[in-house]
């Protein structure tokens, strides 16, 4: 492997650099705090002739998703990136997208949802799109996203796969944040990542009715095929990250784990909080607290196996989530934790801290103090971590 | 259209025999829109791509597993089609760019109903034509959310009942004019706009194909008549059509580079509106002032139209 030069850029800029490695064919972006650098930077390197795209810039963010599916289904490799509001503009389309099997690529700079307004971070974006059935993956630091950009179009348009995928990056706290970071050469992009080969596309040469409309004779068919396409991804999701691992030498896992072994408490997160935990993991085993973290890589398919294994022999899971599911007293990483846990013979006690809500800083000290208390929790909790009333 | 002798024996010999919406969908009968989108495939050709927005002619044309489109075809929702069918238009040029595909001129067409067009459809199909796609889209205006059930639209006629503009006690049914698309097509700098209808099924084709030839965005905005929804009968389609024309209620025009031009001569005088209202049922109960303020109201909107025509000259001859 190639020793490489590591360099310092903002993480949004790093993954427009990505998406213009992966030779997309169409861009349909609309500008929306804080994915606007990704927005930004990937027209300077279109408007540089450094990738060749047609930047569609479109007049929201449901025509950004219209114009990447009426592109993909010619067979184009499709991107766009947006988060909080203009994802949930484009929510309708998200659905069609991934029924229609269109390999688009979406990057998510996780913000929260209105109202209030707020533009920071959390991750109330994300779980509204939860059932649409795309691949969603989270990052946790700069080079991540780097590499599961370029990984996501290798996974999209694999014909076992045939999926769109989102990759999600919390939005400032990530975005924003300027990371040393390495690039592999294009040369080994193009190695890694072939150009698309669809196997159906509108073409007048083989006329195609796409988008057809079902009766109950295939309706629910098509939903079967969809769940069972989303769940058959994994495969191939492993497979892909291997590659890379070979290739690159970082790993990638659905389910990854930092001095769990043997420990009694486990936090859970997802995104770049992890490694922020891991901080307070190392304090909490410093203070005698036998701690560790799980971070869920991938968001869905849902690594029910996966985090069965990492979380075997703990007494406690504490599950950290940054968004809520009002009226459910549990938010939707724990909720998804609790259910693929439930036909365990052994059953951890999960307790549920809601936390950094609107961009509040969580920080080492925070989940030092959530993992004291989830040592001693004796039943399941539910709370909103440092929130008043 | 009467200077050639038997023209009637001989125009169909001028329109391609080619079917591209295939016999056998399941719109109703009599059904102007089914009729006016066979005779736009005949305009447009084989080298094209449609996206259709969701609406009767989406739904009575692609039932899972059958099709009635001989072209490439994509639903994909409602109020996108003019979108999607941009995302169309940018993934062939890239492909054709690329090398990917042949290097071989594909247009890309959307097509929507009234509502997938002029209300819930507007900001996709303005965006589409400010951005300048090379790609056009085509208006089947029946004057309705017929799909649904017959719900009122910003292109439902003044007077007219429809289940959301029923006539009451103190309503008399749709309040509003129709919003004038065309115009905000115009307004965009689409350098061919145009309205149709299938009741001249030559002026409809031609219209297609010089849309087809333009570079860049083009608006067709065609009346589609619609038997069910305005409670009229099924035989009277195509009288009904003309009718729309020969009383100044919608008149079949275009405009090329800002330069209005009528291409279907109204008769002078126009008939009374009277005429086109007591064929159908969602006009039935117009009282006589009301339908005197409709005849007022329409000869204002051809004095409008004609205004333009006579006053506006095209856009190249302003900068000579």
């Amino acid at each position: 492997m190639a020793k490489r030069k590591r360099i310092g850029m903002e993480v949004a800029l790093a993954a427009a650099e990505a998406v213009g490695m992966c030779n997309v064919d169409v861009a349909a972006v609309y500008p929306i705090t804080p994915q606007s650098h990704i927005a930004e930077h990937l027209s300077d390197l279109v408007a540089d002739g450094k990738t060749d795209t047609e930047y569609v810039t479109v007049e929201s963010e449901h025509s950004s998703m219209s114009v990447c599916i009426g592109a993909s289904a010619t067979g184009a490799r499709a991107y766009t990136a947006t988060c909080s509001q203009g994802l949930m503009l484009m929510h309708e389309l998200l659905p069609i997208a991934s029924a229609m099997r269109l390999p688009i690529v979406m990057s998510v700079a996780n913000r929260p949802v209105n109202a209030p307004l707020n533009i920071l971070s959390d991750h109330s974006d994300i779980m509204p799109q939860r059932d649409s059935g795309w691949i969603v993956i989270f990052s946790e630091n700069g080079q991540e996203v780097i590499d599961l950009t370029l990984m996501a179009y290798r996974i999209a348009e694999d014909k076992d796969v045939m999926l769109p995928v989102i990759i999600g990056i919390d939005g400032f706290i990530l975005t924003h944040m300027v990371e040393p970071m390495e690039f592999p050469d294009q040369k080994e992009v193009d190695a890694f990542l072939p150009p698309y080969r669809p196997y159906a596309t509108l073409h007048p040469d083989k006329p195609l009715t796409m988008g057809a409309f079902a009766m109950p004779d295939f309706f629910p068919q098509m939903m079967k095929a969809k769940d069972m396409a989303l769940l058959n991804s994994k495969k191939t999701i492993l497979r892909v990250w291997d590659e890379w691992e070979k290739r690159f030498g970082r790993r990638y896992r659905p389910v990854e784990t930092y001095r769990t072994e043997g420990a009694e408490v486990l936090l859970v997160t997802m995104g770049s909080m992890s490694e922020t935990a891991e901080l307070a993991v190392d304090e909490l085993k410093d203070k005698g607290v036998s701690a560790g973290l799980v971070k869920i890589r991938l968001w869905r398919p849902f690594p029910s196996d996966e985090l069965k294994a990492a979380v075997k022999g703990a007494r406690v899971l504490a599950v950290m989530d940054r968004a809520v599911s009002p009226g459910m007293r549990g938010a939707p990483v724990f909720t998804d934790v609790k259910a693929a846990l439930y036909s365990e013979d052994s059953r951890p006690i999960i307790v549920n801290y809601v936390m950094g809500l609107g961009g509040v800083d969580v920080t080492v000290g925070d989940f030092v103090k959530m993992g004291e208390k989830a040592a001693k929790a004796k039943k399941e909790e539910y709370e909103f971590y440092g929130v008043m009333g | 259209m009467s200077i050639v002798k038997n023209f009637d024996l001989y125009a169909p010999r001028l329109i391609d025999k080619v079917e591209r919406l295939a016999a056998g969908h399941t719109a109703c009968a009599g059904c102007g829109e089914a009729l006016a989108a066979r005779l736009v495939m005949k305009g447009l050709g084989g080298d094209a791509i449609v996206s259709c927005a969701t609406g009767c002619l989406e739904i009575t044309t692609s039932r899972y597993p059958t099709t009635a489109w001989e072209v490439p075809w994509i639903h994909v929702a409602f109020e996108n089609a003019a979108a999607v069918a941009s995302g169309v238009e940018a993934g062939i040029k890239a492909l054709r760019r690329k090398g990917r595909i042949p290097d071989r001129d594909i247009k890309s067409v959307s097509m929507a109903g009234d509502g997938g067009t002029a209300d819930i459809g507007l900001q996709a199909l303005s965006g589409v034509m400010e951005r300048g796609h090379d790609m056009f889209h085509v208006c089947f205006d029946n004057e309705a959310y017929m799909n649904t059930g017959i719900q009122r639209s910003s292109q439902t006629p003044f007077g007219a009942w429809s289940t959301t503009s029923p006539p009451g006690a103190v309503s008399f049914g749709q309040r509003t004019w129709k919003k004038n698309i065309p115009e905000i097509m115009v307004a965009h700098n689409v350098s061919y706009v145009a309205t149709a209808c299938p009741s001249y099924p030559l002026d409809l084709i031609r219209k297609v194909e010089k849309a087809r030839k333009v570079e860049g965005p083009a608006y067709i905005h065609c009346l589609a008549v619609c038997p069910t929804g305005w409670r009229m009968d099924s035989s009277l389609t195509i009288k009904m059509g003309r009718l729309a024309l020969e009383t100044g209620i919608f008149s079949l025009y275009e405009v090329e580079n800002g330069k209005y031009r009528i291409t279907v001569d109204m008769p002078n005088p126009l008939r009374p509106v009277q005429d086109y209202l007591k064929l159908q049922g969602r006009f039935r109960h117009l009282t006589p002032d009301r339908i005197e303020e409709m005849q007022a109201r329409v000869n204002l909107e051809i004095k409008k139209l004609m205004n333009k025509v006579d006053k506006l000259p095209s856009w190249p001859d302003l900068t000579e």
